[in-house]
């Protein structure tokens, strides 16, 4: 699609204002709906829509595959490592109570590092499945 | 009143819209009309209050899912092949498995009903205690993060591992280049 104006600068517009829509669904899912997994989908349709207009080489550039694989494992990591410190630090698999002095701050950073785990996890394995096909 | 009128209406498109994809040869046009199918469920969620299934609805359902479909269609072929018109042994098959899932719904509670099941267990803990214990004011955020960790834990294994599935099938775009390598070579 190298020579759709209207569609490259249409997509030159949306595209800040997706990837800032998935970062407030990300950190906002306490309060609002949505969450990690939300969020993830977003960011990955944000990537797709840049690889459709722009041409899947380009991204490819920006971030490779590479990339995308370390990251799939790493939201996963980050997840069960949440739990692993919890037992850490005194209490059950995924206990976030204990992670901080106050139960309640601690079950919110549990929640905001479990939900940024499966954020980055859905977001590069949509965007590798999305290489995946087009490669 | 409104609403189960407005209720009636989405499932009435839905249900055109899916006799719709099963008529339609080209399948460019059934994966758009899948689309607007899980659009279609996404109001539905919202008219029940259920935004955030509603949001995963219209974000996978009527997003990423075509997108992946289409690329699927552009691997391998855009239209239907022409089947025979009509077989008795499939039909009669599909229709006995419809009319046991029919009588196996005859069990369920009725639509909004305030004594169902799934009201009296442990959704009421969750929706009075969760401020107090968990925090979040979205309370299906803390019954996914926290309560069910581990649900949401294994899901997101899920994701990965099928992630990796596809991988196994289709290769990640390293080994096709390697194979086009050697026989340059």
């Amino acid at each position: 699609m190298q020579h759709h104006t209207v569609l490259h600068v249409v997509a030159k517009i949306l595209l800040p204002l997706i990837l800032l829509f998935a970062l407030y669904v990300q950190f906002h899912g306490d309060f609002g709906p949505g969450g990690g997994f939300q969020a993830g989908v977003i960011f990955a349709v944000g990537l797709i829509l840049y690889g459709l207009i722009y041409g899947v080489d380009i991204l490819k550039e920006a971030i490779p595959s590479r990339v995308l694989r370390v990251l799939m494992a790493s939201g996963v990591l980050l997840y069960a490592g949440v739990g692993v410190l919890s037992i850490l630090m005194g209490g059950q698999y995924l206990d976030y109570g204990v992670l901080a002095h106050d139960p309640l701050h601690g079950q919110h950073w549990g929640i905001f590092f479990v939900e940024l785990g499966v954020g980055i996890t859905v977001a590069s394995v949509m965007t590798s499945l999305f290489y995946a096909f087009t490669s | 009143m409104i609403e189960a009128l407005i209720d009636e209406a989405i499932l009435g498109l839905m249900l055109v819209i899916a006799i719709g994809v099963l008529y339609w040869r080209n399948l460019f046009a059934a994966a758009m009309l899948t689309s607007i199918y899980s659009l279609l469920a996404a109001a539905l969620f919202v008219v029940m209050d259920a935004v955030d299934v509603a949001f995963t609805e219209a974000a996978v359902g009527a997003g990423i899912s075509i997108i992946l479909t289409l690329g699927t269609l552009a691997l391998t072929c855009g239209e239907q092949k022409p089947r025979p018109v009509f077989v008795l042994g499939p039909f009669l098959l599909v229709l006995l498995t419809g009319a046991v899932l029919i009588y196996g719904t005859l069990d369920m509670p009725d639509y909004g009903d305030a004594l169902a099941p799934i009201h009296s267990h442990v959704a009421p803990r969750y929706l009075e205690e969760s401020r107090g214990e968990v925090g979040p004011p979205n309370v299906v955020t803390s019954v996914l993060a926290s309560y069910r960790g581990y649900d949401t834990l294994g899901e997101t294994v899920v994701i990965f591992t099928a992630g990796i599935g596809v991988f196994a099938l289709l290769g990640h775009g390293r080994r096709r280049g390697k194979v086009v390598a050697k026989e340059e070579v």
